[in-house]
């Protein structure tokens, strides 16, 4: 399975929000989007995952316009984490993973769903809660919990959309490593929008970053996370150094 | 794929457990329903046997219905009279209003993700009444005139407004909000209409605008019934089959819509589906209130809110309050009666405060 977004364009009320974005995702790959707030990160996301239609380009998988897919046979491409859930309604956590295999049951919800939900819960290590309400749980708790609904799906790529941005630390790690298991376990790709860079550094296999609605740079952390791109990007002065992993990693100074 | 990602870190023994607690609390929930259906059918064969005529006892009424069906001699046509034509056709036609409101109600709720909708905040119920009080009082009918004239005007009035207040949110994208501000606002403009109309009808018009204003099942024949009850049933079901598509979309346009829905298209359908049901019913019945809204507050808190047990509870919990109220209405205060729509609001409004008050959860915020 291989992703390509080529020559995509969106805006809103004729004010461009992406601009002729072109990429290639590759399976087993991570893909991070990273750039400043109105960049078109969540955008792009969107555009991906057909909740918003681009006015020019196209998204295909396998060389396959996704546009052109039925709902049905693209819900089992895509599975989508939003940056984060809320229920208005009472659901109990079983409930909102199951929803996950909407595009795999009609009316009849077989042993083989029932089972794919407890495995993902043991799997993710919330198995205790399966029963619990969704409103009492934690923002890292949710999280989780929208990652078991998408990852349910079966699909071929994991869309996340700043997974970890209202995490604690220990949450953001639960969260990033959970991606990383998905991705080399089941053989998928991800692709995530993310603010942290040194997360995205650390766990993505490549850097997309955006500015100005426009892709500057794409290629491994090491060479789009230089001191020079985050200064032209983000206009802020940064060192960047080397992990014990030997990945690099920021620290922010000033804004220019 | 899937299996893959769980490799051998587990045996199927460990995940026993949680299949368990899942597959208890399913028939849990079918048994609620199947619960409420039974004290639904209890209470209309008690209803049958109670009523302001006394000169019959209970066993009486009950072998009179079923002496249509068995061999068991032939009761006195007085008794079949008040048995088989006003109180058995009502009986029924309580259990349909209180199924097609509950319904509706779970429905506006679920597809526009918003506890506060029922069919009054969306201008139906308003929309009803201007239509009966102008056919009532001016004796003008959008379709022609005749005897059919207040239900036929009380129905079209009820789905323009729907159709009215669903095209004025469009044009501000498809905001919910917009959509219950836009409700509201036709309501208030129809209350102006209905208090004019009154201001200046006679004491014989505005007598009964006022008694359909208050709703009621007195008027209900055999032919009410047998006309609302396939209708009923036919909407009813065909809501249900939207049940996951409806779980999904409570949680947000866009999980919903990366699970294969076009959620505009599902809320516009269910939306339509649902105003033609409560249409179809508060325009033989007129304006009861309240169902619409508590009875789906109620059941999600007995059963959750998974639609496919929630739709079917809420309508049997809806009939089961209208067929209670109704009862309480033609025996309470004999042999006058009171209007149902009051005695609704007078059993739900202290009940529906007390389980706000009382409730363990908060999902509305």
């Amino acid at each position: 399975m291989k992703l390509k977004v080529s020559d995509l364009s969106f805006g809103y009320n004729g004010k461009a929000t992406l601009e002729e974005i072109s990429l290639d995702v590759e399976k087993g790959e991570i893909v991070s989007l990273v750039g400043p707030n109105g960049s078109g990160k969540s955008t792009l996301i969107k555009c991906i995952d057909r909740i918003l239609k681009p006015q020019e380009g196209a998204v295909l998988i396998d060389g396959k316009e996704v546009s052109n897919m039925s709902s049905k046979e693209f819900s089992k491409m895509m599975g989508y984490v939003p940056q984060s859930t809320q229920e208005i309604f009472p659901y109990t956590v079983f409930d909102i993973v199951l929803m996950g295999r909407r595009p795999h049951i009609g009316w009849r919800v077989t042993r083989r769903d029932v089972k794919i939900v407890a495995k993902t819960l043991k799997f993710m290590g919330i198995d205790n809660f399966a029963e619990r309400y969704f409103d009492e749980l934690s923002g890292g708790e949710k999280q989780k919990i929208a990652m078991a609904r998408a990852i349910v799906q079966e699909p071929e790529v994991l869309l996340l959309d700043e997974p970890t941005s209202n995490l604690d630390i220990r949450h953001q790690l639960e969260v990033m490593k959970t991606v990383q298991l998905f991705v080399q376990r089941g053989k998928i790709s991800a692709i995530m929008a993310m603010h942290d860079l040194n997360l995205a550094s650390r766990f993505s296999d490549k850097i997309v970053m955006l500015k100005d609605n426009k892709v500057f740079e794409v290629g491994d952390p090491e060479s789009v996370l230089s001191p020079e791109n985050i200064e032209r990007v983000y206009g802020v002065r940064a060192d960047v150094t080397k992990d014990r992993e030997g990945r690099p990693y920021v620290m922010p100074l000033d804004p220019i | 794929m899937i299996d893959d990602i769980f490799g051998d870190d587990f045996e199927d023994d460990d995940i026993l457990k949680v299949e368990e607690t899942y597959t208890r609390s399913s028939w849990k929930k079918t048994l609620i329903v199947f619960a409420l259906f039974a004290a639904v059918m209890a209470f209309a064969v008690a209803a049958i046997t109670i009523g302001a005529a006394s000169s019959f006892g209970a066993m009486e009424a009950l072998e009179t219905v079923l002496s249509k069906f068995l061999p068991i001699g032939e009761p006195s046509p007085f008794v079949q009279l008040i048995v088989l034509q006003l109180r058995l056709p009502r009986i029924i036609m309580a259990i349909i209003t209180g199924v097609s409101l509950g319904v509706a109600g779970a429905v506006m709720q679920g597809v526009l993700r918003n506890p506060m909708v029922s069919p009054y905040t969306l201008g139906l119920s308003s929309g009803a009444a201007c239509g009966a009080a102008i056919a009532i009082v001016l004796g003008v009918g959008i379709f022609g005139s005749g005897r059919y004239i207040i239900i036929v005007n009380a129905f079209f009035f009820s789905l323009f407004t729907m159709a009215l207040v669903y095209g004025i949110s469009r044009i501000r994208g498809t905001s919910v909000e917009t959509l219950i501000l836009a409700g509201v606002a036709m309501s208030y403009l129809f209350s102006a209409v209905i208090s004019s109309l009154k201001y200046f009808s006679g004491n014989e018009a505005l007598r009964e605008v006022v008694f359909w204003l208050m709703g009621g099942l007195y008027t209900t024949k055999w032919e009410n019934v047998v006309f609302l009850m396939p209708i009923v049933l036919a909407f009813t079901l065909l809501l249900v089959r939207y049940s996951w598509d409806m779980n999904a979309m409570s949680a947000g346009e866009e999980v919903a819509s990366s699970l294969g829905i076009n959620v505009n298209k599902v809320r516009i359908i269910c939306l339509t589906l649902a105003s033609i049901l409560t249409a179809s019913v508060i325009a033989f019945t007129g304006i009861i209130g309240f169902i619409g809204l508590v009875s789906p507050h109620v059941c999600r808190l007995i059963i959750g809110s998974d639609h496919r047990y929630l739709i079917p509870a809420s309508g049997l919990a809806g009939a089961l309050v209208l067929l209670v109220s109704d009862t309480a209405c033609r025996t309470m205060i004999q042999p006058t009666e009171i209007p149902v729509g009051i005695v609704t609001s007078f059993i739900g409004v202290p009940f529906f405060l007390y389980l706000l008050v009382r409730r363990k959860r908060r999902w509305w915020q």
